[in-house]
């Protein structure tokens, strides 16, 4: 049960929100205040948008369900780069992890491979995958690839020597102790790196949409753009971070059932 | 193997650590200790006099420099298969219950999974646990978790138990506990026990034996004292018999000198 502290939280944010969005509608609307900075009472509608008129448009998306299939293309693609790319950074991570030579030789390649502004692969990926799916799925594994790996490496790295010892001593062999100590140690680093990885697919999904493609809500937006629609855009903006979150959470719900083993803050138990 | 071999032998063992500087550390030198079967043997020795080397090299996590360590008759190679370990800090697995980290070693060994936790169950309650398998290691105290690594280590009847330090971070009453019932256990079931701690009472109320090691670098036994007690002992009782003060007294005046070396080398 929240306590009345969380409460009055949530209803301050809240009422940050609706500060905003009134801001936002008196701000644009082009009959409510004269216009301060534009010489027209249209020209702020046309530069940011009416909050009115972008949930008019959000609706009309999900009503007439002209959305579903671009946002289903676009929840696929974060879907394959988001499995892909933990998988693999999980594999590389504990092999890396785990043999000092690999990883002292492939040292410099990594870091160079993550300093480089991999958005600008986009293009490639297009032009070595084509304009379906598998480009941007291409462009997001590189994204979440990353993030997981380093954690993961990381993970692997700090088990309790101590730890890894005893399981030695009860008997653990090489693969019962990768499977018992090491990954189990490792899925904690990795748990905390999904919610960026998550977000990142997403990122990955979009921008590859954006520079070439035929579906998906980043192609809306980019549609929308080209006609100068601004309230489209927004909607999109939208669209795209109310599912951002959800993934979000979901990997929270994940995080909490596979992290029971845990301890949280203040954790106590009624007798 | 000959019947008379000893449980544990550290025959003239040196180790000298090698920093990637260069440098070179001797922790002990020329050590020999021996531990017979049924035997309950206890270093102890200065902070820092190289008591935990030993044990890792007892248990075959660090090979000695020179010298040889033989474990019932047969040569060393590898880690002891023969031994169990019990850590001074934690090494229990956080991700598993308690009752998994019990039977993690059956588990290693290929034994059934409904088997180890059933014999995991039984330990428990053995070590004062019952009821407590499905807690994590986090929500257990720190005497618990002792009592956990405890099972899991006796679990798997290993023939020579290693300690060190096992009670050090425990309050003095948890303590006296753990120790009393480490020899309820150890006494039901005779295995040979090398005992490191730096504690000279808890040595002696515990042991048959205890060895005395000169303050490090370059440690080595310098006096060694049967431990002639009754048996079966009360740790909390037995500080008050008149034999452990007069046993106190002449192990603390062997060990006085050393101790004060040490603490003079960590001032400087």
């Amino acid at each position: 049960m929240p306590s009345s502290s969380t409460r009055w939280l949530r209803a301050w944010q809240l009422a940050l929100l609706i500060a905003f969005l009134a801001f936002w509608h008196l701000a644009t609307s082009p009959t409510l205040l004269p216009p301060i900075y534009f010489d027209d009472p249209n020209k702020a509608a046309f530069f940011f948008g009416e909050p009115l008129k972008v949930f008019e448009r959000t609706w009309d998306w999900f009503t007439s369900g002209t959305i579903y299939p671009h946002l289903w293309v676009t929840l696929l693609e974060t879907l394959l780069a988001f499995v892909i790319g933990t998988a693999l950074g999980l594999g590389m991570g504990l092999w890396l992890a785990l043999a000092p030579t690999a990883s002292a030789l492939l040292d410099p390649y990594i870091k160079a491979l993550n300093s480089m502004p991999r958005v600008i692969l986009a293009p490639i990926f297009a032009v070595w995958f084509g304009l379906d799916i598998a480009s941007k799925v291409a462009l997001g594994v590189t994204l979440v690839f990353f993030i997981v790996f380093f954690n993961v490496y990381q993970g692997v790295r700090e088990v309790s020597f101590t730890v890894v010892a005893n399981a030695r001593i009860l008997g653990a062999s090489d693969r019962q102790l990768l499977r018992h100590v090491y990954v189990p140690s490792a899925m904690s680093w990795v748990f905390a790196s999904l919610h960026n990885s998550v977000g990142l697919a997403f990122v990955g999904a979009v921008v590859g949409e954006y520079l070439g493609s035929s579906r998906g809500v980043g192609y809306l937006i980019l549609q929308a753009e080209g006609t100068f629609d601004i309230n489209a855009v927004f909607a999109g903006i939208l669209v795209l971070t109310v599912f951002a979150l959800l993934l979000d959470w979901a990997v929270t719900l994940a995080e909490r059932r596979l992290l029971v083993w845990q301890p949280r803050g203040g954790e106590t138990e009624k007798i | 193997m000959s019947a008379a071999a000893p449980a544990l032998a550290l025959e003239k063992v040196t180790v000298t650590f090698v920093s990637p500087d260069g440098g070179r550390f001797t922790a002990v030198r020329d050590t020999t200790l021996r531990v017979q079967p049924g035997e309950f043997v206890s270093v102890v020795g200065p902070t820092g006099c190289g008591k935990s080397t030993l044990l890792n090299v007892a248990v075959g996590l660090l090979e000695p420099s020179a010298g040889r360590v033989e474990v019932l008759g047969e040569p060393l190679t590898g880690l002891n298969a023969k031994a169990g370990y019990l850590f001074q800090t934690e090494a229990l697995m956080p991700w598993r219950t308690a009752r998994a980290n019990v039977a993690a070693g059956l588990e290693f060994r290929g034994i059934e999974r409904a088997e180890a936790n059933a014999r995991a169950d039984a330990w428990l309650q053995r070590v004062g646990l019952r009821g407590f398998g499905s807690r994590y290691p986090h929500q257990l105290s720190g005497g618990m978790r002792k009592r956990v690594a405890l099972a899991q280590t006796l679990i798997l009847d290993p023939q020579i138990i290693l300690m060190d330090e096992p009670f050090s971070a425990l309050d003095i009453q948890t303590r006296q506990l753990m120790e009393n019932q480490l020899l309820e256990l150890w006494s039901a079931n005779r295995k040979s026990v090398l005992f490191i701690t730096h504690d000279l009472e808890e040595a002696i109320s515990l042991s048959d034996r205890v060895v005395v090691l000169s303050a490090g670098p370059e440690s080595h036994p310098i006096g060694e004292f049967a431990i002639d007690l009754p048996r079966p002992r009360d740790v909390a009782e037995i500080r008050l018999t008149p034999r452990f003060v007069e046993l106190h007294t002449r192990i603390w005046h062997a060990m006085k000198e050393e101790v004060l070396k040490s603490y003079a080398q960590q001032l400087h």
